[in-house]
């Protein structure tokens, strides 16, 4: 028998009554997510990424389904006995306590001993850099010091897993960034398996292990992140992680003739949609050679942004795909507004949807 | 100019409070220290002894305020706290009709309301003349012209004044903070008893202010529903004023039961914790 998942939901719905109507929030989730993994939960907004969390939390009950904790059947069990914790997406920290107080909470519940207490909370304060700090009051904290008590509160209790809720949202881009990679450190330190909610593909993609997409109250995809932006599943998760070019058409002994050149498609037939990552994209002035696909284009758009530069070619019949080129071989590639270009790109990053 | 802007957009109130609070207060000051009688005028002799006559004289009264005025503001906590709670956190949508309901008896004056209030209490009266009818209460049975139906009358009346600032304290309270300490392992009671009750103290002292001065310095449920026998400082600055014409004992009553408040607030803001009644004045 495999170890034991840390988490387990099986077949698990949420559905809400709104004005007399039955709403799905979660329309039949399973999954397993391991000891010490960091999971993501990844989706836009209403996709049921945050009640899914909550159902582990223990602050919803779902309609349906059950819910594991290490094997255990705890779909019923209130949250404040269930051995996880969650980062609240706006910290939730208690504003009549000082950061002690706040940190030492949930071990006082316990009716941990004092001398243990006074220890633990020391070296969880350590660990998120905020020793010294201890008798301040949150509101008295800046957002990315409140993120840090938030996250000593919840992990000081060393529970079996840990809930975050869009943990960085309220912070800016570069605190946010760092604090990636803060968390990241913290959980290799700690060991502990996190669940991580979000909507921002690129936060989901730099610290996961593994991530669910979420689209209406479903898992769309689930895998690495490599294997996420790889080999989408679906048109949704092409589109919702990362810049992706659908091209669409039919094909016929694994060729698919598309608007004056050629798609290949190895051993697919029919109808078929396939996706092209920006970066995969080759764009030259010449018609290229070899076993590869080629397509012409104009160029309709030139945006320098430093590192590479981001075209929007038309392909003609509406169709216009994103390419970027790394900066670093521009010589070759010095396309501008308004060129005829050819576009090529190898037979495996042609990608065909499943639907 | 720019600077002083902020200065003359506050000058009406300061002129309001200057005019309605301050002038009046001196007025009040120094005719508590004259002495004469309505007839002959009073003069300026800046004599103590209006206070110390009013203590000596009615210090009973002036006890028995305080007890009263405490008693029912204990009352109100206990009725009006759970009522809040409720309404804030169990109520959903119907909250808004609470409220109006909650709000409902100002619209009829507050003497009428206590007058109600004694046909309710009399002693063969809808409640205890049906329930003596039956044989569930003696004969004897009898609340009004009671201390009791004083602090009763007094509760009654001042009741809202609790609900409403606990309750918007209450509301203020994050879901997802109480929602944190379900998840640090509090039980129900615990999570109340750590994170909702402090987050409301400053709703209760408020709650308390608002009522504990008003209900100590009443008149009016003692004239309606005391009797003769329970008399409160209200009764008799009231009095005082506006049949004996005594106005600097009057007036020196008045400034020793404000005193007395005050005091009384201010010892209980300590025991509060200042910090408390800060953080509900910064929020």
């Amino acid at each position: 028998m495999a170890e034991l998942n840390a988490i387990e939901l099986e077949g698990v719905v949420k559905e809400y009554l709104s004005h007399g109507e039955v709403v799905q929030a979660v329309k039949g989730v399973t999954l397993g997510i391991a000891e010490g993994e960091f999971f993501s939960l990844l989706g836009p907004s209403g996709c049921g990424k945050t009640t899914t969390m909550r159902m582990i939390a223990g602050f919803e009950e779902p309609s349906r389904g059950m819910v594991k904790l290490h094997g255990q059947d705890v779909t019923n069990v209130p949250p404040n006995k269930r051995d996880v914790n969650m980062v609240f997406q706006s910290y939730a920290l208690f504003p009549h306590m000082s950061v002690w107080d706040n940190v030492a909470f949930g071990l006082k519940q316990r009716k941990t001993p004092q001398e243990e207490i006074r220890r633990r909370v020391g070296e969880m304060l350590e660990i998120v850099d905020l020793t010294g700090r201890e008798k301040r009051r949150p509101r008295e904290m800046s957002g990315g010091q409140q993120q840090r008590v938030a996250l000593a509160r919840a992990l000081v209790n060393r529970p079996r897993a840990l809930l975050l809720d869009e943990p960085l949202g309220a912070l800016d881009l570069k605190l946010r960034q760092a604090m990636q990679i803060e968390l990241k450190r913290i959980q290799r330190e700690v060991g502990i398996t996190f669940v991580y909610v979000t909507h921002d593909q690129g936060e989901a993609l730099t610290m996961s292990d593994r991530i669910a997409v979420m689209n209406d109250g479903l898992v769309e995809q689930l895998g690495g992140p490599r294997e996420i932006y790889e080999r989408p599943a679906s048109a949704f998760v092409a589109g919702f992680i990362g810049t992706s070019n659908l091209l669409s058409g039919a094909a016929s002994g694994g060729v698919m003739e598309f608007g004056g050149g050629r798609i290949l498609v190895p051993e697919l037939d029919g109808a078929v949609t396939v996706t092209v990552r920006p970066e995969k994209i080759t764009i030259c002035t010449d018609k290229p050679d070899g076993e590869v696909s080629v397509v012409p284009g104009t160029v309709s758009e030139v945006v320098y942004l430093g590192t590479y530069t981001s075209y929007a070619v038309n392909l003609g019949g509406g169709t216009e795909v994103t390419v970027f080129q790394q900066n670093a071989h521009d010589a070759m590639n010095t396309a501008e507004r308004g060129d005829a270009v050819w576009l090529s790109w190898l037979p495996q990053h042609s990608y065909a949807l499943g639907s | 100019m720019k600077r002083l802007t902020p200065y003359l957009l506050a000058l009406p109130s300061w002129m309001w409070l200057a005019i309605f609070l301050v002038v009046p207060m001196a007025a009040m000051a120094s005719v508590s220290l004259q002495t004469g009688n309505a007839i002959d005028g009073f003069a300026m002799t800046f004599s103590v002894s209006n206070y110390t006559d009013a203590l000596s004289r009615y210090s009973t009264q002036l006890v028995r305020s305080l007890i009263y005025g405490g008693a029912a503001t204990l009352a109100m906590l206990a009725i009006g706290y759970p009522v809040a709670y409720f309404i804030a956190f169990k109520a959903g949508s119907r909250k808004s009709m609470y409220l109006f309901l909650l709000l409902l008896p100002f619209f009829v004056s507050f003497v009428l309301r206590t007058i109600s209030w004694g046909f309710l209490l009399a002693d063969d009266g809808i409640l205890f003349g049906t329930l003596k009818g039956w044989g569930l209460l003696p004969a004897g049975f009898h609340v009004l012209a009671t201390g009791f139906a004083v602090i009763a009358g007094l509760t009654y009346n001042w009741l809202p004044f609790m609900i409403l600032p606990i309750y918007v304290a209450l509301e203020r309270v994050d879901p997802r903070v109480v929602e944190a300490a379900q998840d640090l392992y509090a039980s129900r009671i615990a999570t109340f008893r750590r994170v909702v009750l402090p987050l409301s103290l400053p709703g209760v002292f408020a709650g308390v202010l608002m009522t504990f001065v008003p209900a100590t310095a009443d008149p009016v449920n003692a004239q309606v529903l005391g009797g003769t026998s329970n008399t409160m400082i209200g009764n008799i600055i009231q009095t005082t004023y506006l049949t004996n014409l005594q106005y600097p004992t009057a007036s020196a009553l008045s400034f020793t039961l404000m005193a007395v408040l005050l005091v009384g607030i201010f010892i209980y803001a300590r025991a509060l914790g200042t910090e408390n009644v800060l953080e509900a004045a910064a929020r």
